[in-house]
């Protein structure tokens, strides 16, 4: 089966410093892969590095069989790619409704229509609902940003990855700072997207980790250092030594 | 044209060279600290020589306004950072720079209605008043004066700042002025006296050019111009920068009006768009975030 | 809704019959502020609504202006002399300033824009047969089927045509798909490139459409005067148009029209009992930046108890 996201090789340097030093890593459609890693790991910047937002020195991305390597954040938005981010990433003056529309109309028809009106764009309006439904934010379409609760705000945070109709998924630690109910209910909600969209999630909260993931990639200064089933990982001692070790484990 | 055109060509953008960094120096240093292009910083030139104006109508005492001036607009800059700037802060840079603008209209007003708006002259202390003969042509003193002078002040600026602890602190609050204030100094106190030694430079521009260029009301609006380019050319928070850029600037308007008089002026804003295009830093600004 | 319309009737009406009741002062004051309203609320869709904050829009003023005055010297006074043109230069002029300056954002961008309409302010000062410091004079006003122009009284019609066709279309604007998606990047620029908007076509697109508005503003201000110098183009002038979107009210298009007013009659009202209108208009700038930053309208807004 071809992979859908192939990262082939992966580097990059911040100065002297490898933050990635070679990370290969084959994603199948469908799957539900969560990175996992001590702080500084690395794995924001793989984000970025697959997302646009920063250039490897070294290395290739490939979605889809398409080298996305270097584009710009907007085009790879645009291949399919969608992402949420670790430090709330909103549109603070504008409200739910308006948040999830203007992602769902991110494909770009009808946004240059000057003289239109937002209410004849009745696609990306009726996503906007489906997907206020999903996270759960139904009732406060009309409510600005800066009205939601922390735990309300990470979830239109996925939300608003969700409305582009994404093919590939990045949650980057969906659950932070978030407390034990509103946790559950971000992984119900995880939980609960179509199978069609493959899912690449950056996650400290291990039992949000083994709910979801199919398959988790350890990583630990810029390098996968296991990639495994989460019984295999769970059971490795490298792991257990570099990042679960001191900790009590489940 | 003779030798003695040429030198007093290249002395004359010497000259004002040396005022354009008395004057960017402090805008540079302001703008690397706390982020904001104060607009009005043209105003602190324009006071600085109405003060000397004002001193030397009092005293009769052309040094003792090289004194007075830029202790007053340094103080005049301490007060507009702490009373008007400071409670903005945490809003976008954006609006700092809106309100300095405001800033131009009301200095230019208050110095019109104390001083009306007719071009008022200072007259160079009576040592330099007289001219020097140089490869036979005539260059006034004053002019050799001005350019010793700030040549005197870049080495006493760099030695602050290079060499003592107060230009360390200066530098990292250049730097990162949030990391500094995490290490246990009062970067606000930092902020204001950056402000206010910025405020007083420029002023000691403004009265130091008295002579030359006299004083008149929107003098402060139309040098401004100038020294954002210095600023821009010489990079944004860089001392090196102010002194090479302004020294730059300074010859290319006077070469410039000389060998290209049609399109010099454009000529140089060219420059400046090219370099925040091509090279937003600058020749010595540290790079960008 | 219906008292909105009500209102913006009244205003209309009011603006138009202005010219019966009162002197040939006042109504040339009304006209320029119109123009100058024109001028400002374009500049409002880039700062209120795109968030950039540009301190070189009378380069499309001045280009506008300069157009205008040269193609009715030259070319016959009609409309597309007096309008088109102009409009169209103001317009390229955008896409090639835009084009350079979207790359850069904040400061950068302030001074990129500064650069560019000083630029031409070099130009024309500088250049004997656009007449240097002197500028252009002795322009005449476009000849239009039926109409005379050079009477006050329909002159004022035109002006008021244009301010009010000018607000239509950016309250269209505004409202579009694209006005929201402006919105969207002003709010968080980075996220809507994140989620796919190819943010840079938007932004020029704005910068144009605000262009072209300046350039038919500084056409309109040629056809008033009758001349144009190049201090249409110095950065004060963008200066002044920023203080008057301010103290209207940053993103809310009438400020830009309220805020010309309030600009024009400080400087003429005022100056005819003090000296120092100057003064007091740095100081309401200031005033407003640091405690009514949604100047008036906001202030009116919250008077009225309406959402901002």
């Amino acid at each position: 089966m071809t992979a859908l996201l192939e990262l082939d090789g992966l580097t990059r340097y911040f100065g002297a410093l490898g933050a990635l030093n070679g990370v290969s890593l084959h994603l199948a459609p469908r799957e539900r892969r969560a990175i996992i890693g001590p702080n500084g790991a690395g794995k924001t910047t793989l984000f970025n590095v697959i997302t646009g937002h920063l250039a490897p020195s070294h290395g290739r991305v490939l979605f889809d069989g398409r080298d996305i390597t270097g584009l710009p954040p907007h085009r790879v938005a645009q291949h399919g790619i969608a992402r949420s981010f670790q430090r709330t990433n909103l549109f603070p003056r504008l409200t739910v409704l308006e948040n999830l529309r203007l992602a769902a109309a991110a494909d770009g028809r009808g946004s240059y229509s000057l003289f239109g009106s937002v209410a004849r764009l009745t696609a990306p309006l009726a996503r906007a609902r489906e997907v206020a439904e999903a996270v759960g934010l139904a009732e406060r379409l009309g409510d600005e940003v800066g009205r939601l609760s922390y735990g309300e705000q990470r979830q239109l945070e996925v939300g608003v990855a969700l409305a582009t109709r994404p093919q590939l998924l990045l949650l980057d630690e969906p659950t932070a700072g978030m407390s034990p109910e509103e946790t559950q209910r971000m992984t119900r909600l995880l939980a609960a997207v179509p199978r069609e969209v493959t899912i690449l999630i950056i996650e400290h909260d291990m039992d949000v980790v083994f709910s979801l993931a199919d398959r988790i990639s350890v990583l630990h200064y810029g390098e996968v250092l296991v990639d495994g089933t989460p019984d295999a990982v769970r059971t490795d001692p490298r792991v257990y030594e570099v990042y679960l070790g001191g900790r009590d484990d489940a | 044209m003779l030798v003695s055109d040429l030198l007093a060509q290249a002395l004359n953008g010497l000259s004002y060279g040396v005022l354009l960094f008395l004057l960017s120096v402090g805008l540079t240093l302001i703008f690397g600290m706390l982020d904001i292009v104060n607009l009005a910083h043209g105003s602190f030139y324009m006071l600085g020589a109405y003060a000397g104006l004002a001193t030397v109508a009092a005293t009769g005492n052309f040094w003792l306004a090289l004194l007075a001036a830029p202790l007053a607009v340094g103080l005049i800059g301490a007060a507009m950072e702490r009373a008007v700037l400071r409670p903005l802060y945490r809003r976008p840079p954006l609006d700092q720079v809106l309100l300095t603008f405001g800033f131009i209209y009301v200095f230019e007003d208050v110095v019109k209605s104390i001083w009306g708006g007719t071009i008022r002259s200072i007259a160079p202390p009576d040592v330099f008043a007289g001219s020097v003969r140089i490869f036979g042509g005539a260059f006034p003193s004053y002019r050799l004066f001005v350019i010793a002078f700030g040549l005197v002040m870049a080495v006493v600026l760099w030695l602050v700042i290079e060499r003592t602890r107060l230009g360390a602190i200066i530098r990292a609050g250049v730097y990162d002025a949030e990391m500094t204030s995490g290490m246990g100094i009062d970067i606000h106190r930092v902020f204001t006296g950056v402000f206010a030694a910025g405020a007083a430079l420029g002023g000691l521009s403004g009265v130091i050019a008295g002579p030359i260029q006299s004083a008149q009301p929107p003098m402060g609006a139309a040098i401004l111009i100038p020294a954002l380019i210095v600023v821009v050319v010489g990079g944004l928070g860089s001392l090196k920068g102010s002194l090479v850029g302004s020294l730059l600037i300074g010859q290319a308007e006077v070469w410039g009006k000389v060998w290209l008089p049609n399109i010099s002026m454009a000529m140089i804003y060219f420059v400046m768009a090219a370099v925040v295009l091509l090279r937003p830093q600058g020749l010595f600004g540290r790079p960008l975030k | 809704m219906k008292w909105r319309v009500l209102g913006i009737a009244l205003v209309l009406a009011a603006v138009l019959l202005f010219p019966r009741v009162a002197g040939t002062y006042p109504v040339k004051l009304l006209q320029e502020i119109l123009i100058w309203g024109i001028f400002a609320m374009s500049l409002d869709l880039l700062m209120g609504y795109a968030g950039m904050v540009s301190f070189g829009h009378s380069a499309f003023f001045g280009v506008g202006g300069y157009v205008a005055a040269l193609a009715l010297t030259h070319w016959g006074a009609n409309a597309a002399s007096g309008l088109l043109v102009p409009a169209v230069a103001a317009a390229l002029a955008a896409l090639v300033i835009g084009y350079f300056s979207i790359r850069v954002s904040g400061v950068y961008f302030i001074m990129l824009t500064l650069a560019f309409s000083q630029m031409f302010y070099a130009v024309t000062f500088q250049v004997a047969w656009l007449g240097a410091e002197d500028g252009i004079v002795g322009v005449p006003r476009p000849r239009l089927p039926g109409v005379d122009l050079n009477r006050t009284g329909v002159f004022h019609v035109y002006v008021a045509a244009f301010a009010l066709a000018t607000s239509l279309v950016l309250w269209r604007i505004v409202r579009s798909p694209f006005g929201h998606v402006l919105r969207g990047i002003h709010d968080n620029e980075a996220r809507m490139q994140a989620v796919g908007y190819a943010v840079n076509r938007y932004k020029l697109l704005a910068f144009v459409i605000a262009g072209t508005l300046a350039g038919v503003a500084g056409a309109l201000y040629t056809q008033f005067v009758g001349s144009i110098t190049p201090e249409a183009f110095l950065w004060r002038t963008s200066g002044e148009a920023l203080l008057m979107v301010i103290i209207g009210g940053t993103g809310t298009l009438l400020g830009g029209l309220l805020g010309a007013g309030a600009f024009i009659l400080l400087q003429s009202l005022v100056s005819s009992y003090t000296e120092r209108w100057m003064l007091l208009l740095g100081l309401t700038f200031i005033l407003f930046v640091l405690f009514a930053p949604g100047g008036i309208v906001g202030a009116i807004r919250g008077r009225i108890g309406l959402r901002a």
